[in-house]
């Protein structure tokens, strides 16, 4: 890697502040004024280094396709925080080929969202000549990058990566050779091959239905028959298998699932094409047959949309780094979890993952633990404590010592006892109203058959075979099956569009049924944004100036949302700084003092509940004055409720204290439950609770402590600022920016209903009318060739016509316009 | 009357060229990412050295 020339000569630019700057890397508003090249402002050091990276390698290219294209840096990378990757064991589990000098590797970058990353990915062998290929798989966000091991290690790369702000997100789960998650090839072929037959097979039918019985000579008539049977076979029994397979699974577990009525049209039609063709007696179906198997095969491929880059069933592993430091006598070793033991001695940054359950052997723990339990304030344990694993450390270096390995610890056997309610999509598939209704279908139709062939058998059996066989083949269900698919795919394209990403196609009936919907309170409904109020007298201009600048580089969250809330101020030099973690910061200016933490630390009597509300103490010289820094409630959150308030019950879980619960009180109903302190265990059993009384239960939930309700609800939707972090297991996840669309969203679904039994009278319709043709005897290839694409393309374009219409009338957006989901 | 069997075959081979050309760009994964291609090919790549030193 070249070296990187830090600029020493940064232009303080001292313009109005009328005009906000943004960051010309990432585009967030420059809070600290001073970091600049040229007429370029950036919003901290690290965007200023990326730029001056990627400047210097020419590859300034980057911000050309899109402005403002970067992540933010503000949150550095620890300095060897890859530093386990020099561990071979460790970096060998990741390889994809290792020939001793060429190195494969794919690792994850959750970062990607524009063409600009892409670019930049897909460039980096002029950063790291070592580097000899990098591609990058835009939909799953994956970089394959093949490199020279002689020259440089995946250490290097790696680090590389995250200096220009794609850091590689490496769990545990890469390291246990978890499973890619594909798309699905086969279905592909199918679709491919079924249509290269049903356009020949047409083709070739067309001289019979354009020619009558008289003209075309029969040697020709006979010919084309040949080569039509020819072509069904493999859209026959290659793509038709599709719908054979998933019949008979379901008929070994007693039960007629829609493709069962499908399968047998299927069957018959094209016996009995093969034997009118064989004996000469007619031309039989085939056109039509491998036309309804390309349109359903069609419909299955738009409902089988996947979001690759989203995973929906991660466990706790995704959630775990791959090592950690271990000490040992002599010196600090990078150890993968799985071989982490009791008695182990383990070094904890700022910001990582506690590995394991352990006692604290050295420094000042403060544990948040908001994925696990709920709770938003750290927690601050001593020397001594316990801690346990899935906390997250903040603050200064930690060293524990491990009581129990990873497999045993509370956070494994939390997640143990949830993951139990495994097969949830297949007991929803099961109960779709589609299969009820084809259920009934196939009943009522196979009564039909047999009353038809009871009457032909006493008036003229010869004709009991033509005529069942006619009804089999006509009243075939694929309208039915054509309306599902194509509206619930449409509906999952607008979905997505809208910032709701479901998992299959299922969940949209499940939503619509939904009656009572349980939301989470810390992170769901109020978010890591802050309240910020003064508590004591108002700052001067010039001493909001000095504030400013001390806590300009402090990390700290509160130190953050102060710094937001003051805005930006003029850079002023400090000429003392000390930041003393876990209590506050102590800055000079001049000989001015300022500190800036807990009222411990600048020296005042607190009223012992600081904590709670998170007030921060300022004292400038002999002035004090402090702010109390509350979670806000999420800004579309109050109209939301509003709406929903109308048609569903709600209750409000939290894992909190009720410090907030006048605030949340007013957002809902009177009537609206309201917990507080919830063990993830209890937020459970209060879903069971509802259940058992009837209700249909949609979780709303984000962290880990919501895992076990999101699980057991009818429908679990995970929150998220950033769909591509880490979620608990769900059904859908939905981005917390369009939170406002969510009362449209379930609205939207609610209608899905009417519009799959709107299309479904229509085809019924078709249906009568085709049995009607067919009762009379007036059933030719034509008419079925006619009648089949004609009816199936209406039905399409009711179906998404009906959705895009009715998702628009709520507001809904039908264009993606979320090219940047990662952002 | 024999161009008809000509035209005929013809017409299957044709079709048959291009069920293999779909089958051969299946297989290659050409289907796997769509969005990434349609990027791709709009990069004009030119060898840029330091636009702007600073």
């Amino acid at each position: 890697m070249p070296t990187v020339s830090r600029n020493k000569s940064t232009v303080i630019i001292e313009r109005p502040l009328q005009k906000e700057p943004v960051c010309y890397h990432c585009g967030t508003l420059c809070i600290t004024q001073g970091i600049a090249i040229e007429d370029k402002a950036f919003c901290c050091e690290g965007c200023k280094l990326v730029y001056e990276i990627l400047n210097e390698n020419g590859l300034c290219d980057y911000y050309k396709l899109q402005s403002h294209p970067g992540l933010s840096q503000i949150k550095p990378v620890r300095n060897d925080k890859f530093s386990y990757l020099d561990n071979e064991e460790i970096a060998s589990k990741l390889y994809k080929f290792n020939d001793g000098k060429n190195v494969i590797v794919t690792l994850y970058i959750p970062g990607v969202h524009c063409s600009s990353c892409m670019w930049l990915m897909e460039h980096m062998n002029r950063m790291e000549p070592g580097i000899t290929e990098s591609r990058l798989n835009f939909s799953t966000k994956e970089v394959t990058i093949r490199f020279r091991k002689d020259i440089v290690s995946l250490r290097k790369v790696a680090e590389l990566m995250a200096t220009i702000g794609y850091e590689p997100y490496i769990s545990l789960d890469d390291a246990d050779g978890k499973e890619r998650k594909t798309y699905n090839k086969k279905l592909i072929y199918k679709l491919g091959i079924a249509g290269f037959c049903f356009g020949n097979i047409m083709m070739l039918s067309f001289p019979e239905y354009l020619s009558g019985d008289a003209s075309i000579e029969h040697k020709y008539a006979q010919l084309f028959r040949m080569f039509s049977l020819l072509l069904s076979l493999p859209a026959f029994f290659y793509s038709g298998s599709e719908f054979f397979i998933s019949a008979w699974k379901g008929i070994k577990q007693r039960m007629l699932n829609i493709d069962a009525p499908i399968a047998l049209a299927l069957l018959i039609t094209f016996t009995r094409s093969v034997y009118e063709i064989l004996s000469g007696s007619g031309s039989g179906f085939l056109d039509s047959m491998s036309g309804i198997v390309f349109f359903m095969l069609v419909g299955r491929v738009v409902q089988e949309r996947t979001y690759r880059s989203i995973s929906f069933h991660r466990d706790y592993k995704a959630y775990f780094p791959i090592a950690v430091n271990v000490l040992i006598p002599s010196g600090i070793e990078n150890r993968s979890i799985r071989d982490l033991k009791e008695k182990d001695v383990v070094q904890l940054h700022n910001d990582e993952i506690i590995p394991a359950d352990g006692v604290v052997i050295k420094g000042h723990a403060n544990v948040d633990y908001s994925f696990v339990t709920g709770e938003s304030e750290p927690v601050g344990i001593e020397v001594g404590g316990l801690v346990y694993a899935g906390g997250r450390q903040v603050g200064e270096q930690l060293t524990m010592e491990v009581t129990k390995p990873v497999a045993a610890s509370y956070l494994t056997s939390l997640w143990n006892h949830f993951s139990f309610s495994k097969n949830k999509s297949r007991q929803n598939d099961a109960n779709s109203v589609t299969h009820v209704l084809s259920r009934y279908f196939t009943y009522v139709l196979l009564t039909l058959a047999a009353i038809a062939a009871v009457y032909w058998a006493i008036n003229d059996p010869s004709k009991i075979l033509p005529s069942v066989s006619a009804m089999l083949i006509v009243a075939c269900p694929c309208a039915l099956l054509l309306s599902t698919t194509y509206t619930n795919g449409n509906l999952l394209r607008i979905f997505s569009n809208n910032g709701l990403f479901l998992r299959d196609a299922t969940v949209i009936e499940q939503l619509g049924k939904i009656d009572h919907i349980v939301f989470d309170k810390t992170g769901t409904l109020t978010q890591g944004s802050t309240h910020i109020e003064y508590v004591g007298h108002q700052l001067s201009e010039m001493e909001k100036d000095w504030l400013a600048a001390t806590i300009a580089s402090s990390k700290h969250p509160y130190s953050r949302a102060l710094a937001t809330y003051i805005g930006p101020r003029a850079a002023i030099s400090l000429s003392g700084w000390k930041e003393t973690a876990g209590k506050g910061i102590e800055a000079y200016i001049c000989t001015d003092r300022i500190l800036v933490g807990s009222a411990k630390f600048i020296g005042v009597p607190g009223e012992g509940k600081e904590r709670e509300q998170g007030t921060v103490y300022v004292r400038i010289n002999n002035k004090v004055t402090a702010f109390s820094i509350t979670s806000d409630v999420r800004k579309p959150v109050p109209i939301m409720l509003q709406k929903l308030r109308k048609s569903y019950s709600m209750s409000l879980l939290s894992g909190d204290n009720d410090r907030q619960k006048d605030m949340v009180k007013s957002l809902f109903s009177l009537s609206s439950a309201m917990l507080f302190e919830q063990k993830p265990i209890d937020k459970l059993h209060y879903i069971e609770k509802l259940q058992a009384k009837g209700a249909k239960v949609l979780m709303l939930g984000d962290g880990l402590n919501d895992a076990g309700a999101l699980q057991q609800s009818n429908v679990g939707i995970t929150l998220a600022d950033d769909i591509n972090n880490f979620t608990p297991s769900c059904d859908a996840i939905l981005d917390a920016n369009k939170f406002a669309l969510f009362p449209s969203m379930m609205r939207l679904a609610r209608s899905a209903r009417v519009i799959i039994a709107t299309s479904f009278i229509i085809s019924i319709i078709y249906n009568i009318a085709g049995l009607y043709i067919s009762v009379q005897g007036k059933m030719s290839p034509m008419i079925a060739a006619i009648l089949m694409p004609v009816s199936t393309i209406s039905i399409v374009l009711i179906t998404t016509g009906l959705g895009s219409l009715v998702a628009m009338r709520f507001g809904l957006s039908l264009k993606s316009n979320s090219a940047a989901p990662g952002k | 009357m024999s161009a008809f069997y000509v035209l005929v075959v013809a017409s299957i081979a044709v079709a048959g060229a291009f069920l293999g050309a779909f089958i051969w760009s299946v297989r290659s994964d050409q289907f796997e990412d769509k969005e990434g291609s349609a990027m791709r090919m709009l990069y004009d790549d030119e060898v840029k050295q330091s636009t702007n030193k600073v």
